[in-house]
């Protein structure tokens, strides 16, 4: 029987998350899609720009559209492999940066509209109406913010990275440069496997911001977003005020940092990545160093990632709650 | 508030204890907004294999009551829904108990085929070829949108949806609000035809209380957050009499305290409660009220 009853609310929360999954699909896949076809068109514009400059003005000019062509060619060709390996995974890398900056966006609007768009136009009488558990409910919300979404994320950039491998490659052999170094570097192939080790600790990580959207999203009757963002903003301006009197208060740089960045920022992928020495200056492919397997280690270590946790749980938990027992339709 | 109490001339019978079997037993069933009392103190039971309608005016209760039964809202007093309590047991609740709540509450994003995957998924009472059978009798098609429907159009498929279902209660709020007057007859219809039976109970709330009179056994009249009247439709035919009297009977008519009376074509249309039927007939032609006549008399002054 307990068998029988878990395996059902299983299956249950793999159709919660189906069902998300089919509502945000623009966000989750075609926008990182778009964005990845985006940088590919731009480096197949700039390969054309540039073939038509070298004809018209001669060898000396250089190309700098999407991918870093220039770099990739000169390295391809006097086959420098320590720098080659450093093109590519500049271009992995490119694909990675550009694909976080769309998820972020992407998941912070989709857990701010996920227990709210539903309310306002009360299709979540229908789905309240099924056999199902607020906290599932919930919880494939979150599910799907923090995994499912990163890890198609992860998987258009390697996409991307591809496509645009094969788009370098068809351009080296034009120019009669063998391609094949290209594909026997592991590097860049190492430095996506990192990406996707990194999808669980930045899950954890961004639980604080998870569960602050989300308690905005299931409380509120209009403007979620309004309410998130400026909560815990008048909160920092009424703290440093509360300094100026000279009353006890919290550190301005403690708050921004660990209260307020916490609950509306974790959600950048990596944003749990410690500044390393020369303070956080991301100088790219050369400081691809700090997404290595210790920081991740470390970043498990941390108190901050734990007690981030902590809260998270507890946001998300006030979410349920809210989830259960708001009435107002 | 008092005028509303006097009204309140027809027992519920407040201290009874759950019949067994019945599929909502309520006492004392109190829900507060605020200083406002949107359910105060109902006292109500639905038995299973009816069809009751829940007839009352705006801001009465009714949306409140029904939100309880379906544990969408916390509310005090006792209230046990097919022996579930609606606040605890929400979810083995929903196992056993359907509802439309309005018309077009269907995700507009969804399309007919993931709506039926979703609800075959994750519904143990839900049959799939059922719901195909009552969709090939629309013109929707598997991957037409919600958003591309018409509010007709969407309600048949929350209804097909809702019939493939072997749930034991049915709870429908407004479910034909705003649809046109084929697709309000075909809903009823189908309800009726394909639906129901013995096993299942159906709730339903509606302003267009003409049109559901016919199919419904049992009648439920709440105002101001009590329910004022609770039978069955043989026993309203029994119990109330509305009697055709002409000008010169008038004062013999009002000794015998109609609920109500009013003018038509120079005669006087009383409506009286429990007047034994050998008295009435020596005023006048004797016939049943409409259920859309007695809400009126016994809703009279609620907005005053």
């Amino acid at each position: 029987m307990t068998t029988l009853r878990t395996s059902s609310a299983l299956s249950n929360f793999g159709w919660l998350v189906k069902r998300e999954w089919w509502e945000s699909r623009r966000g989750f896949l075609w926008a990182q899609f778009w964005v990845a076809a985006a940088i590919l068109i731009f480096t197949v514009l700039g390969i054309i720009a540039g073939e038509v400059m070298k004809a018209r003005v001669g060898d000396s000019v250089d190309v700098n559209m999407g991918v870093n062509l220039t770099q990739i060619l000169r390295e391809a060709t006097t086959h420098d492999t320590v720098q080659l390996v450093k093109a590519l995974d500049a271009t992995m890398l490119l694909f990675a940066f550009i694909g976080a900056t769309v998820l972020f966006f992407v998941v912070f609007f989709y857990l701010l509209g996920a227990l709210y768009d539903d309310r306002k136009d009360r299709s979540v009488l229908f789905w309240k109406s099924l056999p199902l558990s607020d906290t599932g409910t919930v919880l494939s919300k979150v599910a799907a913010g923090i995994v499912i979404a990163p890890l198609i994320a992860v998987g258009i950039t390697l996409a991307g990275y591809l496509a645009a491998q094969v788009v370098i490659s068809l351009w080296l052999l034009i120019h009669a440069v063998n391609p094949l170094p290209l594909w026997t570097q592991a590097e860049p192939y190492g430095l996506w496997l990192r990406l996707l080790a990194m999808v669980p600790i930045s899950a954890l990580w961004a639980l604080p911001t998870v569960g602050w959207l989300l308690v905005w999203s299931a409380a509120v009757r209009s403007k979620p977003f309004l309410w998130a963002v400026l909560v815990p903003i008048i909160a920092g301006v009424l703290n440093f005020w509360i300094g100026l009197l000279g009353v006890p208060h919290i550190r301005a740089e403690f708050y921004w940092g660990n209260i307020a960045g916490r609950l509306l920022l974790s959600l950048i992928p990596g944003s749990w990545i410690e500044p390393n020495s020369q303070g956080f200056h991301f100088r790219g492919a050369s400081d691809l160093a700090i997404i290595d397997w210790p920081a991740m280690g470390h970043a498990l270590m941390m108190p901050q990632m734990w007690i981030g946790v902590i809260v998270g749980a507890v946001l998300i938990a006030a979410a349920i709650w809210f989830r259960r027992w708001r009435d107002e339709t | 508030m008092s005028a509303a109490s006097d009204n309140a001339v027809y027992d519920v019978d407040a201290n009874a204890p759950a019949t067994p079997g019945a599929v909502i037993h309520a006492a004392g069933l109190t829900k507060r907004y605020g200083n406002t009392a949107a359910l105060d103190r109902a006292d109500f039971e639905v038995s299973a294999g009816r069809i009751v309608g829940l007839i009352g005016p705006n801001g009465a209760g009714k949306t409140t009551a029904l939100k309880a039964i379906l544990g969408l809202t916390d509310f005090e007093g006792e209230l046990s829904v097919l022996g579930l309590d609606p606040r605890k047991q929400r979810p083995a609740l929903m196992r056993q108990v359907c509802f439309i709540a309005d018309v077009a509450t269907l995700p507009r994003w969804i399309t007919v085929s993931e709506a039926v995957d979703f609800v075959a998924g994750v519904h143990p009472r839900f049959d799939r070829a059922r719901c195909q059978r009552f969709l090939a009798r629309t013109k929707l098609q598997p991957r037409q949108k919600v958003r591309q429907m018409s509010k007709g159009m969407i309600v048949q498929l929350h209804l097909a949806i809702v019939m493939a279902i072997d749930a034991r209660l049915l709870v429908l709020d407004e479910p034909t609000l705003g649809l046109d007057i084929l697709y309000r007859k075909q809903f009823y219809q189908s309800l009726l035809e394909d639906y129901f039976d013995e096993n299942k109970t159906i709730l339903v709330t509606t302003h267009q209380v003409e049109e559901i009179e016919h199919i419904l056994t049992d009648l439920m009249f709440i105002r101001d957050g009590k329910v004022v009247l609770s039978t069955d439709m043989d026993a309203l035919g029994e119990r109330f009499a509305e009697v055709l009297v002409n000008a010169d009977r008038a004062e013999a008519a009002r000794a015998l305290k109609p609920l109500d009376e009013r003018q038509v074509f120079g005669k006087g249309i009383f409506l009286f409660d429990g007047v034994p039927r050998a008295q009435l007939e020596q005023l006048g032609e004797v016939r049943r009220p409409s259920v859309a006549d007695l809400f009126v008399a016994t809703m009279k002054g609620t907005y005053a």
